[in-house]
């Protein structure tokens, strides 16, 4: 709507995309109402998308956008829902581990290894692995297993799926993972200087039943927050990069590639899309909340 | 190590703990010896900063070890604490020694309800069912007078006043029948009323359950109300020990004579400002190589730059150089008539 409203730009010419023709720009226009009030254009804009989702890009030839982003979408779930589940994990042992030896070797290292986990650039470290697995060392054993780039649907076989995804989740987790894992440690340590922790040992509990029951627990809710959030910006669109490297025409890249031909019906669906996931994902979150903090909980 | 029939529950021998800083080592409890008979109520009092908690966290070992050094000698029931191996302090600790700290608000896990927690304490040390410890909380809530105790298990802190939760903090430390609860400063966080009730309990639970308690303080009044014996602690320093009779009619500190002089007199003129003692008590970096109180006494001198003698009165005992007739004239001085009525 915003676009439509801004004044000096014609929405009509916006939508028919460069170069098109006057007759295709007059068509547009009557077709969307852009010559009725703003109300009405967004009504008639909502009816494409949802109601007859019969919008189509006019900069690819006529192409319905609706469907294209129904075939994305599964590909970024498939990216985002598994590098999720690793980087939830996999953060959850690292900051753990790092807090119970904290200021030893152990912790250290884990340390080292999160900071370049956090500073490598995705689309390098994306590379990289396509590189070994894909053609240094795609003919010994390590990665004979690895197909070539590209999506494979879950129904066509868990197991091909599984094995085409499995690269892209380590390379999109393990940003994640750094993060996440050093957050972790940062709240853990705090919360050993809480006077719940000092309770719950005193209470004569084995420090493992301490820091999982009683630290972990209590940090698990800045934890949730951080992971709504991000996930809900991933889902929606933000793990481009990694889509872009691995082959997987998801979301993010149908995002990126309608910006690049400034396709504008496409680039709306695709944030219709996101800002549904991110509000989705948020709704969750509030959801958990209510499941891991009483405190929340109204009485 | 042998068990004698009149040996005491908890006898600290010499313990000194000093802590880790990024300027060397600083000693925070210098040379602290003191035992608790069975039953009995030890009132370890001392203003902010003087080290009382510290002693009680380091004898059941919830400091930081890579921090604190801890030396001395710890004997619980002919068990020496601090030479135990972790796995076998921590059957000690929640089953025979009991920790109330001393803020109720913070002191309990905020996402799990008061039951789960008592019932966790329960089922650590000892192979009860799920049902079984639950009961057992209920009673528990019950004889530390929490009203209806059944419902009450299944409330979260938050949903609690400060003074249920010091109620729910002290039946988790008694959910075991401990033979030493250790309270840190269980009144402070609270307000006068439930204060007393808080110490009304404590001692009812003494009586029922015959666990003997150290109470930290730095209350007076707390401590003329609940306590046999006394120890007043300064900068790291045991400087005073007696029955609370000996300390509160016949102190031998000085400083201890600062602290009576500061409490409101019940009877006759109110004074217009009470007596306080000047200064700041000294940080850990900063203590003194001699007595600890010296550069705040009113009766220093040239030895006090030395390690201060003990003096003894029968079990009464103070760190100080004064003595004898000496000792009688400067309590004078300070506390006036009211030592001689």
């Amino acid at each position: 709507m915003i676009f439509f409203a801004t004044p000096g730009s014609d929405p009509a010419a916006r939508i028919a995309g460069r170069n098109a023709a006057q007759e295709t720009v007059q068509a547009i226009r009557k077709d969307f109402g852009f010559d009725k009030p703003l109300p009405v254009q967004y009504a008639i804009m909502m009816k494409k998308l949802f109601v007859t989702r019969d919008l189509t890009s006019f900069v690819n030839r006529g192409l319905e956008v609706v469907p294209q982003v129904m075939r994305a979408a599964p590909i970024t779930l498939s990216l985002v829902f598994g590098a999720a589940v690793l980087w939830v994990f996999g953060s959850i042992a690292v900051g753990v581990l790092a807090a119970m030896y904290r200021d030893t070797v152990i912790d250290k290292g884990l340390m080292i290894l999160a900071l370049i986990g956090v500073s490598m650039p995705v689309f390098w470290l994306g590379e990289l692995m396509n590189l070994v697995s894909q053609s240094r060392f795609h003919d010994t054993w390590l990665f004979s297993w690895v197909p070539g780039l590209g999506y494979k649907p879950f129904f066509d076989g868990p197991w091909m799926w599984f094995k085409t995804l499995v690269i892209p989740w380590f390379t999109l987790a393990a940003l994640y993972i750094g993060i996440y894992g050093r957050v972790l440690r940062a709240n853990l340590v705090e919360a050993y200087q809480e006077d719940y922790v000092r309770t719950a040992r005193a209470k004569g509990l084995s420090p493992g039943r301490v820091m999982l029951r009683h630290a972990l627990r209590m940090s698990m809710i800045p934890f949730v927050t951080m992971f709504g959030l991000d996930f809900g910006v991933l889902v929606g669109g933000a793990a481009l990069l990694t889509e872009v490297v691995f082959g997987l025409n998801g979301v993010g890249r149908l995002t990126y590639q309608a910006m690049l031909n400034l396709d504008l019906p496409m680039i709306l669906a695709t944030v219709m899309y996101a800002s549904f996931f991110v509000v989705v994902t948020n709704a969750i979150v509030d959801i958990i909340y209510v499941v891991i903090d009483p405190r929340v909980r109204g009485h | 190590m042998e068990k004698s029939a009149n040996a005491p529950l908890l006898d600290v021998q010499g313990l000194s703990v000093s802590f880790a800083t990024d300027r060397g080592r600083v000693k925070a409890i210098d040379d602290v010896s003191f035992r608790v008979e069975k039953g009995e109520i030890l009132s370890i009092v001392g203003e902010s900063g003087s080290g009382k908690s510290v002693t009680l966290l380091s004898l059941l070992g919830l400091n930081d070890p890579k921090t604190t050094f801890v030396d001395g000698s710890v004997a619980f029931q002919g068990k020496r604490l601090l030479e135990l191996p972790d796995r076998a302090l921590r059957r000690l600790r929640g089953k025979e020694i009991g920790l109330i700290s001393q803020d109720p608000m913070t002191a309990l896990t905020p996402v799990y309800t008061i039951g789960w927690q008592i019932a966790e304490q329960i089922r650590t040390h000892e192979n009860v069912s799920k049902k079984a410890a639950r009961l057992r909380a209920v009673e528990l809530l019950a004889s530390v007078g929490l009203p209806n105790p059944n419902e009450a298990v299944d409330r979260y802190p938050h949903q609690l006043s400060g003074g249920m939760r010091q109620r729910a903090v002290i039946a988790m430390a008694l959910s075991c029948s401990p033979s030493l609860l250790v309270a840190d400063e269980p009144t402070t966080a609270l307000d006068v009323t439930v204060q007393a009730q808080v110490l009304d309990l404590l001692l009812k639970l003494r009586d029922e359950f015959g666990s003997a308690i150290i109470l930290i303080t730095h209350d007076m009044g707390v401590v003329a109300e609940v306590a046999d014996r006394v120890h007043v602690m300064y900068a790291g320093r045991m400087v005073e020990k007696g029955t609370t009779t000996e300390v509160f009619d016949q102190p031998m500190h000085p400083y201890s004579w600062g602290l009576m002089a500061s409490i409101p007199p019940l009877f006759g003129e109110k004074p217009a400002r009470l007596p306080s003692i000047s200064g700041m008590p000294p940080t850990p970096q900063q203590a003194p190589t001699g007595c600890g109180f010296a550069p705040r006494c009113r009766f220093a001198r040239p030895e006090c730059e030395a390690r201060p003698p003990t003096r003894r009165d029968g079990d009464h005992s103070a760190l100080c150089v004064l003595d004898g007739a000496e000792r009688a004239a400067a309590r004078r001085a300070v506390l006036g008539h009211e030592v001689d009525a």
